[in-house]
């Protein structure tokens, strides 16, 4: 079942086309991962799909109705949450307080407190964070700080989590860590998107990958048809790539 | 241990606070004239500065509508007194102020920094000067009489006023709306992905901390007896809750009753002993206490307490 689906997407910036004329899906229960150089557009499409930014034409459907034109809060209340390509969490307010902002109004249905709380909690063990619950925000690591915002995003009981960069800037045993996060969620039923720059993270952990290039998607498919696809390398190596064979 | 000191140090604050109430609940019965006037402008202070806290506080949107917010309370007192009871020209006087704050937050509050800032503060001058043209071309006078209401009448409806304001101030901020406050003045756009609906929020809390200043405002003009679009409408009254929040210190919400009622004291007793030199005094003060104190006063008190904590840790 589609999940997630995108139809003719459109956003200029200016004159320049963002994203322009983009198709996409993601089926029920998969890893997408959402590849391609620098300015390709990818955190634009995200922000699109999150109504951050409003689509100049095309529609955006989620499980089948229309999501393209909500505001973000009402996006994020039906099921979609994000993390962001720089973290975007609460300095200031505990751990916790942060998580718990995502169960008390992110939900579908709206919560009691005691199961907002409950639910937070959950969130922070899954991610592993709880020992961590009373410190502020700003004073974790990095990578912490990274597995707060997914723990945020869990609190608001997605079905389908946007992650941006997840793995830039941490260590190899911290990539690990994030990656096995990555397929635990999807464990639950929680359908990902991603984008990534680390091919070989993206390679081993997606089902599909979508590759976008000045704002156009130039292939799609499994990560053996992506490796070995001509315009896949050319776009990240250059012609001069396949000078030499 | 940290329990024992806690558990004791709750009935202490109750009991501080009962205590409070009840020296200032029968003030006007054995207390001066003057103090009664003195207090009933302090509580006056506080409730500009809390209600601006309420708002301006956990989302650091630095609103300078204050004095319109007042002196729309102080022309609905002024224009309905003659006709209606006192509890009735206050709720209009303070619904006013809702309506106007709601109307001018969603036109707004999309705005961010300087320029909301700008904005609240243009509205004070644009409210004034309309009602200026208003009353010179339509009504041909300048100002109005209020109706006049003794001071201990005044001081009541104001200690009311200001209870209402300070549980209001209380209760959002423990609740889950108050966490979402701060979050907006954390990072507005992970709020509104969190599931926040961060527009609403925001206009209504603006609206609810207009309505303090304008029941204040309305109960304030029947103290003045005669008011003027100036008097009214003083960006003054925009710019004192600002300074006293900073000077109390915004990081916690008894900071700003602590600045409130210091800086209200020290402004009434530099006004009395040096009428002259006051505003001059008043700002080397300000300049002083933004220099060297930028968490305000509460933020110098934690110091202290944390100085005395290292202090001790070192010593063991």
């Amino acid at each position: 079942m589609r999940i997630l689906e995108g139809e003719g997407v459109t956003k200029y910036f200016g004159g320049l086309a963002a994203i322009s004329n983009v198709g996409f899906h993601v089926d029920q229960g998969e890893i997408v991962g959402l590849i391609g150089p620098n300015g390709a557009g990818k955190t634009t499409l995200f922000n699109l799909i999150s109504a951050a930014l409003v689509l100049n034409s095309g529609v955006i459907k989620f499980k089948g109705e229309k999501i393209s034109g909500l505001k973000p809060h009402q996006v994020c209340r039906a099921g979609v949450a994000r993390t962001f390509q720089s973290v975007k969490i609460f300095g200031n307010i505990p751990v916790l307080g942060n998580v718990l902002l995502g169960s008390l109004f992110g939900t579908s249905t709206g919560m009691s407190s005691a199961d907002a709380a409950r639910e937070a909690m959950e969130s922070l063990e899954f991610v592993g964070l709880s020992t961590m619950r009373a410190t502020p925000a700003k004073d974790l690591t990095l990578a912490n700080q990274k597995r707060l915002e997914v723990a945020r995003a869990l609190a608001t009981q997605p079905d389908l989590l946007l992650i941006d960069e997840l793995i830039a800037g941490l260590n190899p045993t911290e990539t690990a860590q994030a990656m096995e996060l990555v397929t635990r969620i999807r464990d639950r039923g929680i359908t990902i998107l991603m984008i990534e720059h680390v091919m070989k993270a993206i390679m081993s952990i997606c089902d599909r990958i979508i590759v976008l290039h000045h704002g156009e998607k130039i292939a799609e498919g499994t990560p053996q048809e992506i490796t070995a696809s001509k315009t896949v390398v050319e776009v990240y190596l250059g012609d001069q790539a396949y000078a030499g064979s | 241990m940290d329990k024992t000191t806690v558990l004791s140090k709750k009935p202490l604050f109750l009991g501080l606070l009962f205590l409070l109430f009840i020296l200032f609940a029968f003030l006007p019965l054995y207390g001066s004239v003057y103090s009664v006037i003195l207090v009933t402008a302090i509580f006056m202070h506080i409730v500009l500065t809390v209600s601006w806290v309420i708002f301006s506080g956990p989302t650091g949107y630095i609103s300078l509508a204050s004095a319109a917010f007042f002196g729309v309370g102080i022309y609905t007192s002024a224009i309905l007194g003659k006709t209606f009871p006192l509890p009735i020209v206050i709720c209009f006087g303070a619904l006013t102020s809702f309506c106007l704050a709601l109307f001018v937050g969603a036109l707004t509050l999309r705005l961010r920094g300087i320029y909301f800032s700008m904005f609240t503060f243009g509205l004070v001058l644009l409210i004034q000067q309309l009602l200026l043209w208003y009353e010179v071309n339509i009504t041909h006078t300048r100002g109005r009489f209020v109706i006049v209401i003794n001071n201990a009448t005044i001081y009541y409806v104001m200690f009311a006023i200001l209870a209402a304001t300070i549980l209001t101030a209380y209760f959002i901020s423990r609740s889950k709306y108050g966490l979402a406050l701060q979050s907006i003045g954390e990072d507005e756009e992970a709020s509104a992905h969190t599931g926040i609906n961060v527009t609403v929020l925001k206009t209504i809390i603006f609206a609810v901390s207009a309505l303090f200043a304008g029941a204040a405002g309305a109960i304030m003009a029947t103290r003045w007896t005669y008011i003027d679009p100036f008097i009214a409408f003083n960006p003054l009254f925009s710019f004192m809750p600002v300074l006293m929040a900073i000077f109390g210190g915004m990081g916690q919400f008894y900071g700003s009753i602590i600045g409130a009622v210091i800086f209200a004291y020290l402004q009434e007793m530099l006004i009395t002993r040096f009428p002259y030199y006051y505003m001059l005094i008043f700002g080397i003060i300000l300049v002083v206490v933004i220099l060297y104190l930028p968490g305000g006063l509460v933020g110098l008190l934690q110091k202290w307490r944390k100085g005395d904590l290292a202090e001790k840790h070192a010593n063991t």
